[in-house]
């Protein structure tokens, strides 16, 4: 096969500068490059609606000279990296212990019945996207909390929540 | 400061449950455990990869300086120190140990009644000794869909205690990374995450090395029990390495592979190709009986009646003139094999007996001996290498892990062929040339490295440079092996099929004189180094006095009117595989050898007797290192199948020739040593022995090539499982995009080829690793078998 790099079909001159910035950083090998590989799938999935491909994972692997399957390992471990098509904001209710207390359940409930689809769906007009369940999000003061693409929202009640989400474009 | 004044000050002392031992600062708690027969248990550490530590099956309790660790340490990552105690049995470490196992056996199942790991299982092991009685754990166990990693290993994820031995094997040995620990905490599975397999050639360790059955054997899948079968030590049959391994049969048949270790040969590690190959043994097309023409039929006959027809064919051919016959013998046929044939061939009156089938060129006739000219041990402690027409990760795999741990430290590993290969790990030079210009471009190399060692103008370069200058790159090649301290030069399976092999060779050989470098120079087979010290070649006799016979090429290039044929099929294993095939078929007489019958043979043999394939016979191999290994057979051959060497025997008594009485192998081998020891070293060919004039080239479209990994004898070529990897099936020619447009050929075209004989039709590849004016098609696969030389003119056509 005659080679074709990956990394320049599917990354951006923008995002392959972005991710220099980032692999600059760290020393010149295999493991100093395997260091960058976080920074490089969130400006991968940031370009690509904000989710990560088959070939948006080997095209980072390629370009930080890694083999695929180390970016793979990276990919499925951290929840913020998606692996499936995504709607256009992505909704993380946190269910952890202090959120759990504080009513989430009956919040997950409430916003699941007013957008019409479960957990890891996403809604038909593919506006949003109802992230699984996810670690704690380390803003138990707040609880219960949801996170909104990068945005906090505490202290929420179910119609509060719905009120958020409906302003969503 | 050290505990014990006389103590060197690289050595500490450390008391093991209660016994005082010394080790090197630096060596962790479980090595010295290990040295030291202290048993700690573990899953993830094995001695020849990193610990991770993140199985904690080896936690033991440390006390340091009268303080004991706040809580039990691993041992495999924990580095002693002096006066460091260590309890392996307290009540903490067992603790520990057992509620560690205790999480392991959450997950896993309970099918060791149906698991192929049931009995020799590190897990069950354990847990007999660290398990609990009753589980505590009323939850559902966790399920994982298993993946298909290709024909050679099966997966039962299912089982998998994600110890990740095979994840770092693929990273830190095979260098492919193929699997990986994907997902997190409890939904952590080991897989490629795209499904595309373990293509790596040394793929089949992951199985030795999974301690529980989650990676297992997939063509011995349920055939039988580890506890049923015995194991023999035998040696691998495919490479000059000679890999120690040992067959494990149930009543004399072969069940699987696995490897010995031996540290100064494969250390713990073979190859597929010498695990995998003994499917060939149960080959369908086994001959059970011998067989003889009789007209258009073929006739079984007994043995008897067998063996005096061919000494009567022999006899009537020698009568008249013996050097009209001519024996080709297997390069992976026993040392006692190729010594008999040798005798018998010489006690008729010919000397035109060879195993260098692939050997295109002879012109440098009885100045080369085949080998590596170092220890395989020390290969990995080279600081250069220069590989001509050797893609070693293919033509010799274990010689590949040495030179690759080399690499990776540092040394300057360099290659120079007709096309880039796909090397487990950077080279730090890759030089591409089309095959008329490989002796040009070390002629540079040589021509650089006298200018750099200061030893001006060698005589006969000239011819080769035709006057131009060393580039470059052929100077950072020729500095780079004169800087090393110690440095290998050496030649492959191309070089082998060059025609113009003989230039190579002696340029090889310059360069590693130039650099004061060894000088190896390794083609196909087990036991080609065994065939040149048995006397199986033409020029020399085993007790090393010259002689004057035909080389292969020069019996297919004058062919003779008898043949014997030893283990081999000449379409796949000689160099030129079609006119091979014409000199057997105009013959008169053409007795072969052979495990199996093929059409082939049918339609060229006039007799053809069964003998034994690998592990139904006695033998030695002598590797590449020069080391003598001897086995024994395992099971009894197939049918009336014997072992060629006592079929030579009976031969030799029914021909009348002296000294054949020989009842056992090691008679034929303690005979052979004799000899062998009376001679000095031998010489590995040089730059005095080149030939006369230059190989000229060919000039035109080319092919070239070497023997496909799963292609080299006829026991691999029937691996089933092997044959079904992509290293194997159909022949893909290769093209440069360049030469491609130039004959309007697109990658996956399909397109005819000939040789001057019957054409071929197979899909093309189009690749940049390629010289320009060169087709790469090795032989040993499918569809190769009628073409003609692997090096040597080709015509293309687009159909």
């Amino acid at each position: 096969m005659t080679s074709q790099r990956l990394a320049y079909t599917y990354l951006s001159d923008h995002q392959r500068e972005a991710i220099d910035s980032w692999r600059a950083r760290f020393p010149d090998h295999d493991q100093g490059r395997q260091s960058a590989v976080i920074q490089a799938l969130h400006i991968a999935q940031e370009g690509n609606g904000g989710w990560l491909s088959q070939q948006m994972l080997d095209a980072v692997a390629d370009y930080l000279e890694l083999t695929p399957v180390r970016v793979y390992e990276v990919a499925t471990f951290y929840s913020m990296f998606h692996l499936h098509p995504v709607g256009r904001h992505k909704v993380n209710i946190c269910q952890n212990i202090s959120c759990m207390l504080c009513g989430s359940d009956e919040l997950v409930r409430h916003i699941e019945q007013h957008l019409g689809i479960g957990l890891g769906e996403t809604t038909a007009d593919g506006r949003i996207t109802l992230v699984p369940e996810d670690e704690c999000l380390a803003a138990c003061t707040g609880a219960p909390m949801m996170l909104v693409d990068e945005h906090y929202y505490t202290d929420l009640t179910p119609e509060k929540a719905t009120a958020i989400l409906d302003s969503l474009e | 400061m050290s505990a014990n004044p006389e103590q060197p000050d690289d050595q500490v002392t450390i008391t093991i449950d209660g016994a005082e031992y010394q080790a090197s600062k630096g060596a962790t708690i479980i090595e010295v455990a290990d040295a030291n027969g202290v048993d700690i248990p573990r899953f993830c550490y094995h001695p020849k990869l990193t610990a991770p530590a993140n199985c904690r099956m080896c936690l033991v309790d440390i006390e340091m300086n009268g303080k004991a660790a706040p809580k039990p340490m691993p041992a495999c990552i924990t580095a002693i120190g002096d006066g460091m105690v260590v309890r392996t049995e307290s009540e903490r470490a067992v603790s520990a140990q057992r509620n560690v196992m205790e999480f392991l056996l959450i997950n896993h199942p309970l099918d060791c009644p149906i698991c192929d790991q049931g009995g020799e299982c590190e897990l069950q092991d354990l847990a007999l000794g660290y398990g609990r009685g009753i589980s505590r754990f009323t939850e559902r166990k966790r399920v994982v869909d298993d993946e298909d990693l290709g024909p050679l290993v099966e997966t039962e994820m299912t089982r998998c205690i994600h110890c990740t031995r095979c994840v770092r094997f693929l990273d830190e040995i095979a260098g492919t990374s193929e699997l990986g620990a994907l997902h997190r905490g409890e939904h952590t599975e080991i897989g490629t995450f795209v499904g595309r397999g373990i293509h790596s050639e040394l793929s089949g360790n992951v199985i030795d090395l999974c301690p529980v059955g989650a990676l297992t054997n997939k063509p011995y899948r349920y055939t039988a029990r580890a506890w049923e079968m015995l194991s023999h030590p035998t040696v691998g049959p495919h490479d000059a390495i000679g890999s120690n391994i040992s067959l494990h049969q149930v009543r004399g048949t072969v069940k699987r592979v696995v490897p010995r270790n031996n540290e100064a040969v494969n250390e713990t590690w073979i190859a597929d190709r010498d695990r995998y190959s003994y499917q060939g043994i149960y080959a369908e097309d086994r001959l059970q009986e011998p067989i003889a023409r009789d007209g258009d039929k073929w006739q079984a006959m007994d043995w008897q009646e067998a063996l005096e027809s061919v000494a009567g064919r022999l006899k009537e051919v020698a009568a008249q003139d013996p050097s009209q016959i001519a024996a080709w013998v297997s390069p992976s046929a026993t040392l006692e094999e190729q010594y008999l044939l040798n005798r018998l061939m010489r006690g008729l009156g010919s000397d035109n007996v060879d195993v260098r089938l692939r050997q295109a060129d002879t012109r440098d006739g009885d100045s080369p001996s085949p080998g590596l000219g170092m220890p395989i041990a020390a290969t990995e402690d080279v600081d250069a290498a220069l590989l001509v027409g050797s893609h070693t990760r293919h033509d010799q795999p274990l010689l590949n892990h040495r030179l690759r741990k080399a690499g990776l430290n540092g040394a300057h590993i360099m290659a120079l062929d007709t096309r880039r290969h796909d090397w487990n790990y950077e080279l730090s030079e890759e030089l591409v040339a089309h095959p008329d210009q490989l002796a040009r471009e070390l002629a540079l190399i040589a021509a650089a490295m006298a200018a750099y060692v200061g030893r001006g103008v060698v005589e006969g370069l000239h011819a080769y440079t035709g006057g131009a200058e060393p580039g470059d790159n052929h100077k950072r090649v020729a500095q780079r092996l004169v800087d090393a301290g110690s440095a290998l030069v050496m030649s492959g399976d191309a070089v082998e099929l060059h025609q113009g092999g003989a230039d190579l060779r002696a340029l090889t050989a310059l360069i590693a004189e130039l650099a004061g470098a060894h000088h190896g120079q390794l083609g196909t087979g087990a036991n080609a180094f065994g065939g040149w010290i048995a006397g199986a070649v033409p020029y020399r006799g085993a007790d090393g006095s010259p002689a004057r016979g035909m080389s292969v090429a020069e019996t297919i290039a004058d062919p003779r009117r008898c043949y014997v044929v030893v283990n081999l099929e000449p379409e796949h294993d000689c160099f030129d595989g079609a006119a091979a095939r014409r000199a057997l078929e105009a013959a008169e007489t053409v007795v072969v050898f052979s495990p199996y019958v093929t059409e082939a043979m049918r339609e060229y043999a006039d007799v053809i007797l069964p003998i034994g394939a690998f592990g139904e016979t006695a033998g030695t191999f002598v590797n590449a290192e020069g080391r003598w290994q001897t086995f024994a057979g395992v099971g009894r051959p197939i049918g009336e199948a014997r072992p060629a060497w006592r079929v030579f025997r009976v031969l030799g008594n029914l021909l009348s020739l002296d000294r054949f009485e020989y009842n056992a192998p090691d008679e034929i081998h303690a005979e052979l040593q004799g000899l062998w020891e009376r001679q000095g070293n031998p010489s590995n060919g040089g730059w005095q022995g080149r030939p006369a004039e230059p190989w000229l080239g060919h000039g035109s479209l080319v092919r070239a090539g070497n023997t496909a990994i799963y292609g080299t004898d006829p026991l691999v070529r029937r691996g089933e499982a092997l044959q079904r990897t992509p290293h194997a099936g159909a022949a893909r020619p290769t093209l440069s995009p360049a030469t491609a447009q130039q004959l309007g050929v697109n990658d996956g075209d399909w397109i005819s080829l000939d040789q001057g004989g019957p054409s071929v039709r197979l899909q093309a590849s189009v690749d940049d690793a390629l010289a320009d004016s060169t087709v790469w098609l090795p032989a040993g696969l499918e569809g190769t078998a009628g073409l003609g030389p692997v090096h040597g003119p080709i015509n293309i056509q687009r159909t």
